[in-house]
């Protein structure tokens, strides 16, 4: 494989921009008394030239990376309604708490006596999603909601390696998110899938045939990927369980239950929260986010250590390090800590009446807008759903020749982010919508109507949406060529990788 | 405050549309029998100015590094962050964004993560970086995953010299996958490989966790006799003065990003930088952002290799990771773009100069010593006459982090990190080296 040079970007890459000599940092200029490298490093081991990074201005960088931004959709731009992504408002007050210089400067290896503010913040987060999820304990180390679904499954892992019973398998219904499979062979295990049934929920009398003492538990997400709340559960879990295994709950569609029903009381034994959805940390693009687990007290001991206790007798926090059946750590040092600071802040602000509005106006607003579409497009199933839903452009693909894509695409032109497509797997040309509580109906109504046009667009003049988008920066962009001429990094016009 | 518009009027209007009576209606799938029944016990809720206190007084609880002048290291240093990138990382345009799945709408983000990339191969001399992981800790687990898969070996040789926490890290998860992970002393401060043969990979750190520079060139023609790959955890900031690794002979490349412009945040968010050989292009982690052409034949960015992905392979993906640390990624671009070549070079001669005149202000106090040999970057092991993290709370008595100390090493209870960033003048260390030589005596 080799890399291609670059195109000329129209606004280029930075190092279009470089000029030999011209700097934007400025460094402490060199103290009388100071060794320099040349009498401290072994010649050898320098290097004559300084890695090739851009030469630029403070305001040519500046101007860059405003124009990129500018070519960047935002939930501060407009609307986000990404299915099972939870693109709600990012409260402002959240980035201030943050950026508190004790909580922002605060270096990790500091000793608990110096970190007590820090160590009482995530003790505090840790009652209040023990609370929300109806678990025992929690460990904040996971990074993301993946690193979650791993750390619970080691956790599952070394629970039934304690029990005696090492097995094998783990069941994951087939409208899951990719990351439940490929966690799973990461923990060591076989993937065995469980068909949804024709109601859009899981297969009851496949779990129970599937279970066996040879399998580790069942990663399920509830609601599930297609909006639907497993109603089921209770019988889901007794299957479960009496065969030995544990019940994972994946929590990227916590958003629609907070404060209504608790996976403890479904029966979950290990729980992931995804704070960058349902608790609104911001999600940069990619990340950062954050994925703690929680865990029934008969999983508490393997949780990640070291985890923060309150000694009562000096009401002092320390690190409890004494874990001897742990798992062990899964993050360089506590996870994600800046993200679990807006968390707690968000969780503070809302309080037990804020999180019951949530869920409720969370889900009024995806069964508003469903309602809105579903003569028009075709919901996957029918009837209520919680705090998102799927439409199929299956008919519209037949009749029309017009697909899932096009419609995303054609959104983009109305001023719309498109919402997720083409998942879940389990729907032909799915399209996933989930508008967020923090939407208001004037704005579900603009997206609606936005919607219908599309259709009858689809109907009169399909190449309007073959065609699309128009009004973006951009125009469709060739995926295939990206990967068959490989070019991942810039370089000047005519080298090559 | 619940950050909801809904009027009572918008409520009725759309529960009409919808065709039920009441909110509650909407909940009718969930069983009655296993509902909470009651609120949460969670208090609230509060006023953004009584939110606002409230979070004041648990970060007035913590004695940060805007309190005490830091001189600790190990994986997360105390650079200075400049308005220009806090002012355009800071953007929400980049800030609330989702993945940049429709790549239309995200090309902001996709040029800005291309450019780090960009970058990130400058630094390490590698040929491909990807768009980053959650922590070097996390980039380093990823290289051993790659290197097993690259080689078909499980056992993997790791220098006794790489962060602790790392290594807790690797034998965390590598458990479940039979991986098997065997140390290689560093006792005199660099690594002495020994038997590598039938490795997947040998792991080093340059610098390593005590600050000490090894011989890459060396561990390179090591692995690669044995049919290793050679992974390197690099500090990106020392390659303004030093070789990267790539040119040393490094197969994977994966470091700390934390230091290009992100806050010390008490561990996180960071990033992890993770960089290779474009034959292991398609056994990398995570997102990759390549440069294509849209329908009109203008240039823009996407995400590339996809197939690698668990969105797309599912149990047959290269790695589970999902959401990474896109905006930290984005921060080190506009970071090193500020820094440009010159600033690079000029900031590390000055981390080397304060970190050497320490080293040798300290190595003069009484019972103290320099404990290794070994020539270092921006740290180094100090060993003192007692307890390192005794004299350590001391020395904050005074106003001074230095460390960690080092009691997960054997027989290094005395032992202790000292670092210094280009935030350092000549002034604190000599202050910093008194106040220490006073805690000891």
């Amino acid at each position: 494989m080799s890399q291609n040079p670059s195109p000329a970007l129209e606004e280029g890459s930075i190092y279009d921009l470089s000029i030999a000599g011209r700097r934007a940092s400025t460094i402490p200029s060199k103290e009388a008394g100071l060794p320099s490298a040349g009498d401290s490093l072994p010649a050898g081991m320098l290097r004559a030239d300084s890695p090739h990074l851009p030469e630029v201005s403070e305001l040519d960088l500046v101007r860059h990376y405003t124009n990129l931004s500018r070519k960047n959709w935002s939930i501060e731009v407009g609307a986000y309604p990404l299915g099972s992504c939870t693109m709600k408002y990012n409260p402002k007050i959240h980035e201030q708490t943050a950026a508190l210089p004790g909580f922002s400067r605060l270096h990790p290896w500091q000793p608990a006596e110096q970190a007590q503010g820090a160590l009482a913040l995530i003790y505090e987060m840790e009652q209040l999603l023990v609370e929300i999820t109806g678990m025992a304990r929690a460990s904040f180390q996971p990074a993301a909601g993946a690193a979650g679904e791993l750390t619970g499954l080691l956790i599952m892992r070394a629970y039934h390696r304690a029990q005696g019973s090492p097995r094998d398998t783990v069941l994951i219904p087939d409208s899951a998110h990719g990351t439940n499979p490929a966690t799973v062979r990461l923990a060591g295990y076989k993937v065995k899938q469980i068909p949804t049934d024709g109601r859009g929920l899981v297969d009851l009398e496949a779990v129970r045939s599937a279970m066996s003492e040879n399998v580790a538990g069942l990663m399920l997400t509830n609601p599930n990927t297609l909006g639907l709340f497993e109603r089921e559960i209770e019988e889901i879990a007794k299957a479960v369980h009496s065969k030995g295994g544990l019940l994972y709950y994946d929590g990227a569609n916590l958003n629609a239950i907070v404060g209504i029903i608790r996976p403890g009381d479904m029966g979950f034994d290990v729980v992931h929260i995804n704070m960058h959805k349902t608790f609104t940390t911001p999600h940069g693009g990619g990340g950062p986010g954050s994925g703690p687990v929680a865990v029934s007290s008969r999983l508490e001991p393997f949780l990640p250590g070291p985890i923060p206790d309150l000694d009562q007798g000096t009401g002092r926090y320390f690190w409890d390090e004494d874990r001897p059946q742990s798992i062990g750590r899964v993050h360089g040092f506590y996870g994600n800590f800046g993200m679990v600071v807006r968390a707690y802040t968000y969780l503070i602000s809302l309080g037990a009446d804020g999180l019951h509005n949530l869920s409720e106006r969370a889900v009024l607003n995806a069964n508003y807008l469903r309602s809105r579409l579903e003569d028009t497009y075709q919901t996957a199933h029918p009837g209520l759903c919680m705090h998102e839903f799927v439409l199929t452009a299956r008919k519209l693909r037949r009749e029309h020749g017009v697909r899932a894509m096009d419609i995303a695409k054609r959104l983009i032109d109305k001023g719309f982010h498109p919402p997720t497509v083409y998942f879940p797997l389990v729907v032909e040309e799915a399209m996933m919508i989930e508008p967020t509580e923090t939407e208001s109906k004037q704005t579900l109504d603009a997206l609606a109507q936005a919607f219908l046009e599309i259709a009858a667009e689809a109907v009169d003049d399909p190449e309007v949406l073959h065609n699309a988008p128009v009004r973006s920066p951009v125009g469709r962009l060739d995926e295939a060529r990206a990967v068959r001429q490989l070019q991942t990094r810039w370089r000047p016009p005519g080298t090559g990788q | 405050m619940d950050y909801t518009p809904h009027t009572e009027q918008d409520i009725a209007e759309m529960l009409d549309a919808i065709g039920v009576e009441t909110i509650e209606d909407l909940f009718s799938p969930i069983p009655q029998n296993l509902r909470l029944g009651r609120r949460l016990a969670l208090g609230g809720p509060k006023s953004e100015s009584e939110v606002y206190d409230q979070l004041y007084s648990l970060a007035a609880m913590n004695t940060a590094t805007d309190r005490l002048t830091c001189f600790a290291g190990g994986g997360a240093y105390d650079h200075y962050i400049p308005a220009a990138v806090r002012a355009c990382a800071g953007r929400s345009e980049f800030m609330t964004s989702y993945t940049p799945y429709q790549p239309e709408l995200s090309q902001g983000v996709l040029g800005a993560v291309f450019d780090f990339q960009s970058m990130i191969c400058e630094l390490t001399g590698m040929e491909i970086s990807g768009s980053g992981l959650y922590d070097g800790a996390a980039a380093l687990n990823e290289a051993v995953h790659l290197a097993s898969a690259a080689t078909g070996r499980k056992k993997v040789v790791v220098s006794q010299a790489i962060n602790p926490n790392y290594r807790r890290v690797l034998d965390s998860l590598g458990k479940s996958l039979n991986y098997e992970f065997v140390t290689a002393p560093a006792g005199r401060g660099v690594t002495d490989f020994g038997d590598v043969s039938d490795a997947a990979a040998i792991v080093v750190g340059q610098p390593n966790f005590f600050g000490c520079l090894e011989d890459v060139r060396a561990a390179a023609e090591l692995a690669h006799g044995a049919g290793a790959l050679l992974i390197v955890h690099f500090d990106p900031m020392s390659v303004g003065l030093l070789e990267s690794p790539g040119t040393l002979g490094a197969d994977v490349v994966v470091g700390e990003g934390q230091c290009l412009g992100n806050d010390l945040n008490f561990g996180g968010p960071y990033l992890g930088i993770f960089a290779t050989r474009l034959e292991h292009a398609r056994r990398m982690p995570g997102r990759i952002v390549g440069a294509t052409v849209d329908v009109h034949g203008n240039p823009g960015y996407v995400l590339t290799l996809q197939t690698r992905e668990q969105h797309i392979r599912r149990e047959k993906a290269t790695s589970n990771v999902c959401t990474d640390q896109t905006l930290m990624a984005v921060t080190a671009s506009v970071y090193l773009s500020w820094l440009g070549p010159s600033g690079l070079r000029e900031l590390g001669e000055r981390c080397v100069g304060l970190t050497h005149l320490a080293a040798d202000l300290a190595g003069q106090l009484p019972g103290c010593r320099v404990r290794f040999d070994a020539p270092f970057f921006r740290e180094f092991v100090l060993e003192l006459p007692g307890n390192a993290r005794e004299a350590l709370s001391a020395l904050a008595a005074d106003g001074y982090l230095a460390g960690p100390s080092l009691e997960a090493f054997p027989g290094m209870d005395n032992c202790l990190l000292v670092a210094a960033t280009e935030r350092r003048t000549v002034a604190q260390v000599e202050q910093m080296i008194k106040s220490l030589g006073q805690v000891i005596a």
